[in-house]
């Protein structure tokens, strides 16, 4: 097992009780880095930021300072912070949010500082009641600290931050319909071009999305350099980055560790994190990056938790979250249960997606109740082609946004994986796991 | 005149939240969250005075609500249990414990008990699977919930006992922002315009950075 003992640069705070506090929060360093900032050129911050090659860690994992660089010139931006996670498993930003709030507002009017935004807005999904509170009155305390609002430490750098409560839908984490919902609309992805809102963004104006975990990594970067923080990690996949944990584990969570020196087996295994498969039961699948990820089995667990690394075998790290099913989890079951997500998450506005999760959803559901058909197997294979022709990973797109190309990606895995299990389903007329 | 729906404190407070955007349509989820503070749900008089609020139609404040999960056009109980079954959930018994659920509370999913105190959902995943299977009362967190934690946290709510961590439905946020936007659009302009000329002088004497 190899964990290695890379420093905790977004969770450094979550032994104390009082992490959410500011008075926790400037005992522990808070706000230096952005003192750093404001002491740097607006492009030298940026810069420093471009360097670490810091992949987004909302899904997408577009380098931050790439997407930073593509802002249209001219018009002052905005900045907008993508806290509405939702993937299924994924509950990372749900910590930071809650346990960590000052740490995110001081990385917002960094990347604030560094794009030269006009307004920030932290959109936060709705459900996180208590990380809705915590981030308003973390916000408060930084305003009455000097930490936002008006010449921002004597700096002559202004800035106001707003918190917006999303109201429950999981299709507003896609950076288009989040911009829609922000703009007190249904969220509805926008249709591409323009590919990234870098151009055409909140009110028509250039804006930049960045997820609630890349921009707590920024006061970390600002203090301790872009050189420390690509010392971490390899390749492309720098720094740390927190795993989502959940499914058939002793110890369900998120952790903090080095990219792509930790590997799915340490990550699942080691007792210090995952701790393995309670009750002796052996592996059965691993759903990694949220469930529009392609599933891997055990031969994949000495992986690198890597971007490129993982994308390389036909899935994706995605949203960091990794679900473990041990023997015991059928797999039609599974991959239905994933299916009615996004038949019921599904905006709507494009065909292939509300419908086809619909007829996927109840051919699945027919499967696991026993009276599925010969041909369904060929059925849900084709419905999947029209979601995504060719079935392949990356998936090809048929639809607006890739809420509709990842539905694919259960259905495809359990059948690739556990073909004989999907068929036995259906000559027997039920469910072998009851 | 006839007396408005909305409390003079909601018509403040939403006010304060026109205040924070360019666009006020921008305030609607917000303002619309207010309201179900005030009422449980949004009342169709509600929605005619937010529509007034925010520019637009009735028709166009419920086409948009009616897209959110968290906005109910329909009444629900004092208390919404939200029972997460996605898959992190259902591979640590969430099905079981929503039956159980259901056999408790006598209700089926989506539907309220006969006294209006309990409303039980079936969620999609709420992002606290370390403690699955999870649950939300009012969009407040319950984890690693068994049948028997079920069971105590329903008898803790009939008793009112949890009123300090379970504010009423509709309450989402208890702590308010202090205070408006402090800076104005003029003091925006000019210290971008500064800024980027500053930015464009260095960039021409190549000390970008």
């Amino acid at each position: 097992m190899a964990i290695t003992e890379a420093p905790r640069i977004v969770t450094s705070r979550l032994g104390h009780e009082d992490s959410h506090t500011l008075e926790r929060y400037l005992a522990t360093g808070g706000y230096e880095g952005l003192r750093k900032a404001l002491s740097m050129t607006p492009e030298a911050v940026a810069a420093e930021v471009d360097a670490v090659s810091l992949l987004g860690r909302g899904g997408a994992g577009f380098p931050a300072g790439r997407k930073w660089s593509m802002l249209r010139k001219g018009p002052v931006p905005y900045l907008v912070v993508n806290g509405d996670e939702s993937e299924p498993a994924t509950f990372k930003d749900h910590m930071l949010v809650e346990r960590d709030p000052h740490q995110l507002i001081e990385g917002v009017v960094i990347a604030a500082y560094a794009i030269q935004a006009a307004r920030a807005f932290v959109y936060i999904r709705g459900e996180f009641a208590l990380g809705l509170e915590r981030v308003q009155s973390a916000l408060n305390d930084a305003y009455e600290h000097g930490a936002v609002g008006r010449d921002i430490f004597g700096s002559g750098f202004s800035v106001d931050i707003v918190v917006h409560p999303g109201a429950g839908a999981y299709i507003c984490g896609e950076e288009t319909a989040l911009i829609e919902s922000l703009e007190g609309k249904r969220g509805f992805p926008r249709i591409k071009p323009p590919y990234f809102p870098a151009a055409i963004g909140l009110y028509g104006e250039p804006t930049v999305v960045n997820n609630v975990e890349t921009l707590s990594n920024l006061p970390w970067v600002m203090v301790h350099g872009s050189a420390a923080f690509s010392a971490l990690g390899a390749g492309r996949s720098t720094g740390t980055r927190l795993f989502a944990l959940a499914g058939h584990v002793r110890n369900p969570g998120v952790y903090e560790v080095e990219m792509v020196k930790t590997t799915f087996r340490d990550l699942i295994f080691a007792p210090v994190l995952g701790g393995g498969i309670p009750g002796g039961r052996q592996l059965k699948a691993v759903i990694p990056g949220g469930v529009s990820a392609p599933w891997f089995g055990p031969q994949h667990l000495d992986l690198p938790l890597g971007q490129d690394e993982v994308a390389e075998q036909g899935s994706m790290l995605g949203s960091g979250s990794i679900v473990v099913m041990d023997e015991s989890t059928c797999a039609v079951r599974a991959a239905w249960r994933i299916t009615r997500f996004f038949r019921r998450e599904s905006c709507g506005q494009c065909t292939p997606c509300r419908e086809g999760s619909g007829w996927l959803e109840k051919i699945l559901r027919r499967i696991e109740d026993g009276v599925g058909r010969d041909d369904d197997l060929d059925l849900l294979m084709d419905l999947c082609d029209n979601l995504a022709p060719g079935v392949s990973w990356p998936p090809q797109q048929t639809t607006i946004c890739v809420l509709g190309s990842s539905i694919p990606s259960s259905i495809a895995s359990g059948i690739r994986m556990f073909r004989d299990e999907f068929l036995v389903h259906v000559k027997d007329g039920g469910c072998p796991y009851g | 005149m006839s007396t408005a729906h909305l409390s003079p404190e909601v018509q403040a407070r939403a006010r304060e939240l026109l205040a924070l955007y360019p666009h006020p349509r921008s305030a609607l989820i917000p303002i619309c969250h207010l309201a179900q503070e005030q009422d449980g749900w949004l009342r169709p008089e509600a929605v005619a005075e937010i529509a007034e609020l925010v520019g637009l139609t009735p028709a166009e404040v419920l086409g948009t609500a009616s897209f959110y999960d968290m906005l109910h056009t329909e009444p629900v109980g004092n208390y919404l249990i939200a029972i997460c079954t996605n898959i992190a959930c259902m591979l640590r018994g969430a099905y079981e414990l929503l039956d159980h659920a259901q056999a408790q509370l006598d209700v089926r999913v989506g539907a309220t008990t006969a006294d209006g105190i309990f409303t039980l959902e079936e969620a999609e995943c709420v992002a606290d699977c370390g403690r699955a299977p999870c649950l939300q009362v009012n969009h407040r967190f319950f984890g690693d919930v068994t049948a028997e934690s079920f069971d105590a946290i329903v008898a803790a709510l009939r008793q009112g006992a949890l009123a300090g961590d379970v504010p009423a439905h509709g309450t989402l946020m208890r702590v308010r922002r202090q205070g408006p936007l402090r800076v104005d659009d003029e003091t925006i302009r000019a210290e971008r315009a500064a800024a980027a000329s500053a930015m464009a002088e260095r960039a021409a004497r190549g000390s970008g950075s």
